[in-house]
């Protein structure tokens, strides 16, 4: 069934190699799915959701037909790579993976 | 579905009837035109009136009340739950949860978004897509045509309103952030009964704009009793400073302890000048240095015991010991890797290397290398040569090679204001700071030009005194006559060692050395051939006695001299001018002689200047 597929994609992306959280979030800021503490989750999910609307709109504003498909954010310990949802007149799911890069294992 | 609402009211309830008629017309009033109010008015012809095809508009103000405003920021600590879930309610949020996730555009999102996350993400893992490569590769250096470069970064001025010198400077030991800077005034007699006494530690990273706003900002003040000439901090105990005052007292500070001087020596064991120079020595317990003044002295000290120096050394340079013979000492050279030896400036001109090590008083002075001609304002070993020190002195600065003690080995062209202070870079082997009494700073690269400096910056227009370069060879400080520190900040080119650059000074050096050993040694050859011609000289001088003459009678020969040539030149002047002027139409060829003239006539007169003077210096030399 479809729920399940939804819990082998999750599972697969966490088992990634360097995949440190997962984070599922919808229009409301409310985390469905995360992997990650709540005070972490809610941070990320706060702050990033003003980025990618941010960042959605810049896109929007240079080029109309265009639009925000990916956003990737590299700092010097990880990279935030957020996957926002198709925008309808509400803001709907955003999907956010932070991975770390350069792991010290 | 309508919505009606039916509302009745029976006809007799409404009142009656409006039931109209027609009536003819009534005249009620009638005014009639007044010409005699005709008298009243004034006809205005032509009447001008303006007609204007635009929106009226009219203009209101309005002033409220200022509004505050504030600019806060929310901290979000949890997600924004609809109404009816309570956040707090684990079973409430779960099936919320569980109801979206049933969602099926949750479920259509969710994959989509999840391929494309997973393409991410192998797209991270397959490759590092920031690899830096050639890393191990050094940059070649793009600015070989950038022109070398300084940049003021901050200037700390002297709170007073009396303005002292700095002049002395020094750079704290972890990290370089503060600066240390010693004020007093040092010229004679000039300093009134208010000038203030105080040195003060500068933080370096104190914004340009809150010291012009508050100038006296120094991070820490230091009050001791008398001016401080110089300033050290130790090198092993960040806290710890010494500084050497103005009436030959040493004192000592803490910075964790305040202000005042934590221990100062006793008088009767202090020099009797002012003390030029301290410097910390290398030892176990790390307090120990020493300290050299005018006064011929260069004693040592331990900051455990004040009262009174460890050890004494007089700069005689006869070996008697004799006070009154000693060169007064105004700069000190030490370098850790050498604990044994060290060097003293003098304000004769003279460098004496001496070893602390030596068993009596008069072995203690080895040797002295003389070639300035006025005191000897800085004396630093090269970093990466030690055999090689730097002297800064007079008009020139010059580098010397231990071996050879007839001259130096290499010197810059004479400047023509007085340098007040140097130093070597701690990076670069060939490259050296000095400062002038113009207020000048240069910069000097030998390797790559030896006539000019490589970098001259005016720093102010009031002379440097004093000059610091921070260990790490960018940063330096100069202090200047009116107190006023400059922290200046090199450019690149100028702090990085070049490929080669060490195997080449080094050859640099010891060519030069190799000259003047050949030099020295032709000179001496020649020496001795006068020698023995002068012997023979002697035994047929002692048959025609010729008087000597006096060395005063020499000097009026030379005066006499002197002004004839002078006045012949001038005599020849004046007849090419009374030529020149005769001859109307070769004027312009007149004018070009008598400019070659004029260059041929003061070339003569400077060359005969030159020859009286060294006959001058030579008959007294003679003396």
């Amino acid at each position: 069934s479809s729920q399940s597929e939804v819990e082998e994609t999750l599972k697969r992306i966490q088992s990634h190699k360097g995949v440190i959280g997962t984070i599922v979030v919808n229009a409301e800021g409310i985390p469905i799915r995360t992997t990650l503490d709540n005070s972490t989750t809610v941070q990320y999910a706060g702050l990033l959701h003003q980025l990618t609307m941010k960042a959605r709109s810049t896109v929007r504003d240079i080029d109309p037909q265009n639009d925000l498909t990916f956003l990737r954010i590299r700092s010097k310990k990880h990279e935030i790579m957020v996957a926002p949802g198709k925008f309808a007149l509400l803001l709907s799911l955003l999907f956010f993976v932070i991975y770390l890069l350069n792991p010290d294992i | 579905m309508e919505i009606v609402y039916v509302y009745t009211k029976k006809r007799s309830e409404f009142g009656r009837q409006c039931n109209f008629s027609d009536r003819s017309a009534e005249l009620h009033v009638d005014i009639l035109p007044d010409p005699s109010q005709m008298d009243n008015y004034i006809e205005r012809n032509p009447c001008d009136t303006p007609t204007q095809c635009a929106q009226e508009m009219s203009e209101h103000e309005v002033n409220t009340e200022c509004f505050q405003t504030e600019t806060r920021g929310i901290n979000h600590v949890e997600g924004g739950w609809p109404k009816d879930v309570n956040p707090q309610e684990m079973e409430q949020t779960i099936r919320y949860r569980k109801k979206v996730e049933k969602d099926e555009n949750y479920v259509n999102t969710v994959l989509q978004l999840g391929s494309l996350m997973e393409h991410c993400i192998k797209q991270n893992n397959a490759i590092d897509i920031y690899q830096q490569y050639f890393e191990e590769e050094e940059e070649v250096s793009v600015g070989d045509e950038v022109q070398p470069s300084a940049k003021t970064i901050n200037v700390f001025r002297d709170p007073n309103e009396i303005k002292r010198t700095a002049t002395g400077l020094s750079w704290h030991p972890d990290g370089a952030k503060k600066l240390a800077v010693a004020y007093s005034s040092l010229e004679f007699q000039r300093a009134t009964k208010d000038m203030c006494f105080d040195s003060y530690i500068w933080d370096i990273d104190t914004p340009y704009i809150i010291l012009t706003e508050n100038p006296d900002k120094p991070e820490m003040t230091l009050k001791p009793v008398s001016p401080l000439v110089c300033l050290e901090y130790n090198p092993k105990d960040s806290h710890v400073l010494i500084g050497g005052c103005y009436n030959g007292q040493i004192a000592y500070w803490d910075t964790r302890k305040g202000s005042q001087p934590v221990e100062m020596s006793s008088i009767e064991h202090s020099h009797r000048d002012p003390v030029y120079k301290v410097i910390w020595l290398q030892s176990k317990t790390g307090t120990d240095y020493f300290s050299a003044s005018t006064d011929g002295q260069v004693l040592w000290w331990d900051i455990r015991k004040m009262s009174e120096p460890t050890e004494k050394l007089i700069l005689d340079t006869s070996k008697k010991g004799n006070l009154d013979n000693a060169l007064g000492a105004i700069s000190l050279e030490f370098e850790t890797t050498m604990p044994t030896k060290f060097m003293v400036g003098t304000e004769q001109g003279q460098v004496v290397s001496c070893n602390r090590k030596a068993k009596t008083p008069a072995e203690k002075i080895v040797c002295t290398y003389s070639g300035h001609h006025g005191p000897i304002y800085a004396l630093q070993r090269n970093p990466f040569f030690p055999k090689n020190f730097l002297t800064v002195a007079d008009w020139t600065a010059r580098i010397w090679s231990e071996e050879i003690k007839e001259s130096s080995i290499m010197w810059t062209k004479y400047h023509m204001a007085y340098l007040t202070d140097g130093c070597w870079s701690p990076v670069r082997p060939a490259v050296f700071f000095t400062t002038r009494m113009d207020g000048t700073l240069d910069v000097w690269d030998f390797l790559f030009k030896q006539n000019d400096p490589t970098l001259s910056l005016k720093v102010c227009d009031e002379s440097l005194y004093s000059l610091r370069v921070q260990d790490n060879g960018r940063f330096l400080a100069c202090g200047s006559q009116l107190g006023t520190t400059t922290l200046l900040e090199i450019s690149p080119e100028l702090c990085t060692l070049q490929r080669n650059e060490k195997a080449l000074a080094s050859a640099m050096f010891e060519r030069e050395t190799k000259r003047e050993k050949i030099l020295e040694a032709r000179h001496r050859e020649m020496r001795l051939k006068e020698r023995s011609r002068s012997e023979q000289g002697k035994e047929e001088e002692a048959k025609d006695e010729d008087t000597e003459e006096s060395s005063e009678d020499l000097v009026v020969r030379a005066e006499k001299e002197f002004f004839e040539v002078v006045e012949f030149e001038l005599k020849k002047r004046e007849r090419e001018e009374e030529k020149s002027q005769s001859k109307a139409d070769k004027v312009r060829v007149g004018y070009r002689e008598k400019d070659k003239l004029i260059k041929h006539s003061t070339g003569n007169i400077a060359l005969q200047k030159c020859v009286v003077y060294s006959l001058i210096t030579g008959i007294v030399n003679y003396q």
